[in-house]
This record gives structure tokens, C-alpha cells and sequence, in this order.
């Protein structure tokens, strides 16, 4: 059934790739993020202490004699002490003149400020992180100003940095691993949803079109209700559509019968032999189609009743003993004789009516082909399954058509003048279907045709 | 080139060459070197590390070239590619020549973290300073046992003292400045005692070898902040000399040693830093005759001086001026 539908895509798929995909910007922006705030807090860190160490240096800056000393403590560069063995470098400026330390770390020009400035640079290829200060004292001669640049290099904070690196790395993928999981349940979820509805629409029978009545989530209510509606539609012109039929089938037999008895009356009183070929030729027309409209009206009920069988324990032998009881008059007329092999009891849970129409259109059509002293024979056997056969000593079924016969107002090639409307076996099929069975079509190897309903 | 230019020199007599070395020797039967070591340890402690060396290094000869610290300072950071591995006791000189970069890294995972610095510069022994006492000159006067002591002592007789005292100059010596300034910085002792040993006459030395020297010949009673390794081989050898580590504090330094940066030989000089880390650690005093380092001490008060950026403090120019000049007032008093 889903062979000719155009598939684009997969609901199930597009919902994994767009929570998943989500889910993997969603880490990669978290771990972008972390790294920078770490890299803000870690520089922040450093910056703080390389301050400390500033300050406490330019404290010390004093005027002795007229020079100015800078007598900073020990502490002032061992606190720049790091587990990476940072590198330390300083320069003390009075103006423009160096005082001491390193003549290669050049002040920046806009220190001239009470805050700190913080800078980037490098000494041979390594960067370094500068903090300097400064501070005016007041000499005798007026005021100078003392400059302090305390440079380090960055190495614990790469570390600092590559460690917390790996530990978000390691948060993005776990939180990537875990919404991907999230991600795939989900969509497989939803698609269950789906997935159960189609099962259960496609495990229905053929006849089944009533609404669908399992929950379904609210986003499917409205495929559900369309499906039920669209269903309801399609039964309710089904139904009418039979009845139509049945009933036309019933209006047209009642008139047809009146003709007829007007026809056979008109038979008696006319002698000509051409008028009397001409009207039996009319009640034979009239034959035909009255029993095409009763077996329109079977196949009506026969669809009717398919959909709600009325079921109970129907024996099959008792079945067929009454019908051939009844049909027994017909075979003597034309030198027929129905023997049966009767396997009792055959019981199974049926409806009695459905099967009785079944076997009796069947048994018709065998004494309708049937050649004047030759028997049919009906045969109810028990094993492999219960099965009934009825078989004539006719013509038997044209190989080719076997497979089409059963269609609706199909008839055979073999069939000859005989009158038919081609739905006996459609009848006989529906039914054994109905009770979960089937119809068999065969030629017996003696000549004529053999069908067997099995169960 | 190098080596040829290097060898010429070396034959050469030492008048004739710029630098005056206290002691400059060869090992190995090379004629060509391939390890030049400069150094502020004695030859006779590092001889059989380096014959130990070479006998697992044949075809290998080193030249090893002693001087004072500061002069040795002084001369690698001029031609920090003549020399391939840098050994001084000044903690704080060697300290600012690696973070100056003058260093090469070298892998030494098994070594204390506490004992290497930016994995450049490692500590191979543990040497407190010590006083040094000739029994014989001292006679009957009592043996002090820390630098309150020593200050009493010099205090109450002065004249038995005077011109008998013996120190570094902070001003020639390298590793006596570290001394001094770690020293100033535990406690204010320390200039009270230069004081009182600038009353007395002290006699300034550049070396510990020579104030031990002095102090055997009885020249000297007492030597103050004279390194405990070297007074206590001679004290092996003479029963005069008694070493004292200070009770109050006794200040320890540990000996380091580096690569150059831009060494000549620097896989062989990694190789030679690798086997004196390695000696280091086996303790075996054949091998390796220098005090090995010692991380934990019986007595609260030692403790090796940190390596560490803070040591570059009295380095600077303005703390090093300043430093010096009040040593001066303090013992300087004979001018």
C-alpha cells in the first residue's frame, strides 16, 4: 500500500538532525563561551597580582638625599611565584631614566595616570603581561614621578586555561552526548506515534472503515479525525451505494415476475410457431435477469453481512442436507442426481444465512452446467480442514479463466446458452472470505469442475 | 672553528688568555673538547663526577673552568656560547641568567619540583653556611653556637679578636651576598653581628677556600657564613677546624646548575646535567662528594632558600647599592 506513496523525507530524522544539530551549536556556544570567561577570569588573576606586586614596589619609592630609592620587599616578587615558574621581569622609571631593573621593558606612553595600565608584550617570542603604575613625589625641587613596570610571563596561565580547556571540552561533548540521546528518544517517540497509528490502520480488513478510537496525541487529532471522516464518508456511500442496488434489484424482480406469468399465459394461447419462439425466447430473457437481480440482491446482502457477521454454530452436513432436499426437484428435472459424502458432524462458527447462500449459488451453478444423468457431487471432509467441494461432470472451467472467474459479472467461456449473471462465485468467494477461508477453483482429472470452500 | 679557536687557546699559557681562572682542568683522553663546564665548585668535588661521566660517555672530554660567582656571572652572561653547562652556588645569580633566558629547558621529571626552576635550573645539594672555629686559636673561651653567641663572644673580647675574624665581601662574592642578604632578611642579628665584627678588624674574603685556609694556619679564630661542605673536608683533614651550624638559623643554600642556551654541545650538556641529577639521587659519596639536597630538616628553623623569582630582589641595582653601602657602614670601619 506504501509502495506508490511519494516519501520526502523522514519526520522522525528531520526532528533528530534539528535537535541534535542543536544541541551540538548549543555546546560548541558553550564552550566557546566558558573558554572565554575562564580566559577573562584567569587574566584577571594574574593582572591582580602583577598589581599587588606593582603597588607594593611603588610603594617603597621614596626621596633620600635628593634620589629617589626604591627599597621594595621581598614579598614584592615572590608573590609572582607560580607552579609554571613564570618568568619576572620589572623596570623602575624616574621620568624617562631608568632607576634599575630591565632597560628593554619601555614604559607606555599613557601611564601618566592614577590607574593601572595593563598591557601585552613579548621578550623573545614569549608574551608577557605588563602592569605599570606610577606615582608623584614631592622633592624639594618639585615633583617627580617614579614609573613601575612589572612584566610575567603567562605560562601557568596557559595551563590554567588548557586544563579548564579540556574540562568544558569535556562538559560540551557530555551535555552533546546527552541531548543527542534526548534528541534520538524523542524523535523516535514521536514517530512511534505515527508509526502505531499506520499499523493499526493497516491491520484492518478489507471491509473495515470504522473510525479509528485508540487515543492519539493532539497534533494528529486532526489526520485522525480527517482519516475517521474520510472513512465514514466512503462507508456511508458503500452502503448506500448497495442499497441502491439491492433495492433497484428488488423493484425491477417484482415486475419482471408479472411480465413473466403474462408470457407464459400468452404461450398457451398462441399457436404460431415463430410467436412461440419469440416469447419463449422472452421468458428466457426474463429468467435471466430475474435471477440476475436475486443474485444482485444476494451479493447486496451477502456484502451487507460480511461486515457484521451474525454468528453461531451452523453445521455444515445439516446445511447442506436441507438445500439439497429443496434443489432435488430441479436436479430430476433435468435427470440430475446429487450424491453426497457428508463427513458429520462439520460444525463451525458461521452465519447460517451467508453460507446457506454461498452453497446454494454454488450448487445451482453446478446443475446449471451439469450434462443431463450425470451426478454432482458434494462432499464435506473434515481433514486437513473443514472444507465442502461440490463438483459437476460438465465442461469444467476454462484453465485460463480460472484465476479471473470469481470476479464480479465475470462469466466463462464454457457456459454455452446457460442463463447467469456472473456473480455466483463472487458470492460464494465473499463468504468463505468472511468466515476467513477460501474458494478453490479446479478441474477434476474425469472431467468437470470441482469448487471447494475450505475454512 | 669554535673548537680550533678554542683550543689554541687553551694551549696558549693562562697569562696569555683574558680570563684568569682560580683552576681550569681537562678530562679525558680527547684532544678535543666537547663539554666546557663553568663553575664555581671546587675541581676536587666535581672530579669524580665528571670521571664517572666519562667512563659511561667515552670519547668524551670536558673542560672544567673555575671561578668565583660573580665573576662567573659576569663572564657567561658575556659568551653564553663558550660554555655549555653554568654550576654556582649563587642561588639568585643563577636564578636571574634563567629568567633572563640564558637557559635551556631540560626534561627532569624525576627531580623535586621544589628543587628545579622552569625546568631550566636545578638544585643538586643542600649546603648550609656555617661558623668556622679553630679550637686551637679559641682556647679556653666557649664555643658559640649561634650568632647571639658569636656576637657575646666578639663583644666581651675584643682584643683576643681583633684582625682574627674572617667573612665574605659581599662586594667580590657572589654566593657571600646571597648569604648576607638572606641573612638580613631572616633577622636583624645579622647587622648587629657585622657591627661588632667591624669593631674587631674583620679580614674580607672573595672565597670560602682561602678563609678556610687562613682559618687553618691560624690566622683566623672564627669565620662566619663560611660554607659547611668545604670547612668540613678540611676539617676531615685538620682536627683545629670545628663547624658549627648556627643553632638560631642556619641559612642553606643549594648549588644549581643550567644549560646554556646556546650551548656548543647541548645534548651532551643535557646528558651531563641528566648524570649529575642522577649521582645526585644514588647519594654515593665516591661519586659524588657534595652535600646531596636534603628537602626536610630535623631542625625547624633550616630551610633551603626557595628558588624562586624573589631572589632576583637584591639583585636590583637601587636594593643592591643600598645593600652594600649599609654592609659598608657596618663593617667597613678601617678606611
Amino acid at each position: 500500500m506504501t509502495a506508490d506513496v511519494i516519501v520526502s523525507g523522514s519526520l522522525r530524522n528531520r526532528l533528530a538532525f534539528i535537535l541534535t544539530g542543536g544541541a551540538a551549536l548549543l555546546a560548541v556556544i558553550l564552550y566557546v563561551a566558558v573558554r572565554l570567561l575562564a580566559a577573562q577570569v584567569a587574566q584577571q588573576g594574574q593582572d591582580n597580582i602583577l598589581n599587588a606586586s606593582m603597588s607594593s614596589v611603588l610603594d617603597t619609592a621614596l626621596i633620600r638625599d635628593g634620589r629617589v630609592t626604591v627599597d621594595f620587599p621581598y614579598s614584592s616578587l615572590s608573590m609572582l611565584n607560580t607552579a609554571a615558574d613564570d618568568r619576572v621581569f620589572y623596570a623602575i622609571y624616574e621620568g624617562e631614566n631608568l632607576l634599575s631593573g630591565y632597560d628593554w621593558l619601555i614604559l607606555p606612553r599613557d601611564v601618566l595616570s592614577e590607574r593601572t595600565h595593563f598591557g601585552t608584550t613579548t621578550f623573545r617570542g614569549d608574551p608577557l603581561r605588563v602592569a605599570t603604575g606610577s606615582r608623584v613625589l614631592i622633592g624639594s625641587d618639585g615633583p617627580r614621578t617614579v614609573s613601575v613596570s612589572i612584566a610575567q610571563t603567562q605560562d601557568a596561565l596557559s595551563d590554567t586555561l588548557y586544563s579548564s580547556s579540556r574540562s568544558v571540552a569535556f562538559l560540551g561533548l557530555g551535555f552533546f552526548l546527552m541531548s543527542s540521546a534526548l534528541a534520538l528518544w524523542a524523535a523516535s517517540t514521536t514517530s512511534g506515534q505515527m508509526r502505531r497509528l499506520a499499523t493499526s490502520v493497516t491491520r484492518r480488513g478489507p471491509q473495515d472503515l470504522s473510525p479509528v478510537t485508540k487515543p492519539v496525541p493532539s497534533e494528529m487529532a486532526p489526520l485522525v479525525g480527517s482519516l475517521n471522516t474520510f472513512m465514514s464518508r466512503l462507508d456511508h456511500t458503500l452502503s448506500q451505494s448497495e442499497d441502491f442496488i439491492a433495492e433497484a434489484a428488488h423493484r425491477i424482480r417484482t415486475p419482471l415476475a408479472t411480465v413473466r406469468s403474462h408470457a407464459e399465459a400468452t404461450l398457451q394461447r398462441v399457436d404460431r410457431t415463430e410467436n412461440r419462439k419469440s416469447l419463449q425466447a422472452m421468458v428466457r430473457a426474463i429468467d435471466e435477469s430475474s435471477r440476475a437481480a436475486g443474485q444482485l440482491l444476494d451479493h447486496a446482502m451477502v456484502t451487507f453481512r460480511a461486515e457484521n457477521l451474525e454468528v453461531s454454530e451452523v453445521d455444515l452436513a445439516d446445511l447442506l442436507d436441507e438445500l439439497v432436499l429443496s434443489m432435488t426437484p430441479v436436479a430430476e428435472m433435468k435427470d440430475i442426481t446429487i450424491t453426497m459424502t457428508l463427513d458429520r458432524p462439520a460444525t463451525l462458527q458461521g452465519d447460517a444465512i451467508l453460507l446457506q447462500n454461498a452453497l446454494r449459488n454454488l450448487i445451482d451453478n453446478a446443475l446449471k452446467y451439469a450434462p443431463a444423468e450425470t451426478d454432482v457431487i458434494v462432499r464435506v471432509s473434515k481433514s486437513p480442514s473443514l472444507s465442502v467441494s461440490i463438483s459437476d461432470g460438465g465442461q469444467g472451467f476454462a484453465v485460463d479463466e480460472i484465476e479471473t472467474l470469481p470476479g464480479r459479472f465475470v462469466r466463462g467461456k464454457n457456459m454455452g446458452n446457460k442463463v447467469g449473471s456472473g456473480l455466483g462465485l463472487t458470492i460464494a468467494q465473499e463468504v468463505a472470505i468472511a468466515h476467513g477461508g477460501k474458494m478453490t477453483l479446479s478441474n477434476r482429472k474425469e472431467g468437470g469442475a470441482c469448487v471447494t470452500l475450505s475454512f | 672553528m669554535r673548537y680550533i679557536v678554542l683550543l689554541i687557546a687553551l694551549l696558549t699559557p693562562i697569562s696569555g688568555s683574558a680570563q684568569e681562572w682560580e683552576d681550569r682542568r681537562l678530562f679525558g683522553a680527547s684532544d678535543q673538547i666537547s663539554l666546557t663546564i663553568l663553575s664555581s665548585t671546587d675541581t676536587s668535588f666535581f672530579a669524580p663526577i665528571i670521571d664517572d661521566f666519562i667512563a659511561s660517555n667515552p670519547n668524551t672530554s670536558v673542560e672544567y673552568l673555575v671561578t668565583g660567582t660573580a665573576d662567573l656571572e659576569r663572564t657567561f652572561r658575556a659568551a653564553p656560547d663558550r660554555f655549555d653547562v653554568v654550576i654556582s652556588s649563587a642561588m639568585d645569580l643563577q636564578l636571574k641568567l634563567t629568567n633572563d633566558g640564558f637557559a635551556a629547558p631540560i626534561l627532569a621529571e624525576d627531580h623535586p619540583e621544589w628543587a628545579q626552576w622552569h625546568d631550566r635550573l636545578f638544585a643538586f645539594t643542600s649546603e648550609p653556611a656555617a661558623i668556622v672555629i679553630n679550637r686551637r686559636t679559641l682556647g679556653d673561651l666557649p664555643i658559640p653556637q649561634s650568632r647571639q653567641d658569636l656576637i657575646e663572644l666578639l663583644r666581651g673580647h675584643p682584643d683576643r679578636f681583633q684582625g682574627r675574624v674572617g667573612t665574605y665581601d659581599v662586594r667580590q662574592s657572589g654566593l657571600g651576598y646571597l648569604f648576607a642578604t638572606q641573612d638580613a632578611r631572616a633577622s636583624e642579628t645579622y647587622w648587629r653581628l657585622m657591627e661588632v665584627m667591624g669593631r674587631v678588624g674583620a679580614k674580607l674574603y672573595c672565597c670560602s677556600g682561602q678563609m678556610i685556609d687562613d682559618l687553618r694556619q691560624g690566622k683566623l679564630v672564627v669565620a662566619y657564613n663560611v660554607l659547611g661542605s668545604y670547612a668540613r673536608k678540611q676539617a676531615e683533614t685538620s682536627g683545629d677546624l670545628l663547624v658549627i651550624l648556627p643553632s638560631d638559623f642556619p641559612i642553606t643554600m643549594m648549588r644549581t646548575v643550567l644549560v646554556s642556551e646556546n650551548a656548543a654541545n647541548p645534548r651532551r650538556a643535557e646528558s651531563f646535567v641528566r648524570h649529575l641529577l642522577t649521582v645526585q639521587a644514588a647519594g654515593d659519596p665516591k661519586v659524588f662528594p657534595l652535600p646531596p639536597l636534603v628537602g626536610d630538616y630535623d631542625n625547624e628553623a633550616q630551610r633551603n632558600i626557595n628558588l624562586d623569582p624573589a631572589l632576583m630582589t637584591y639583585l636590583d641595582q637601587m636594593k643592591r647599592e643600598a645593600f652594600v653601602r649599609e654592609w659598608e657602614n657596618a663593617i667597613v670601619q678601617d678606611e
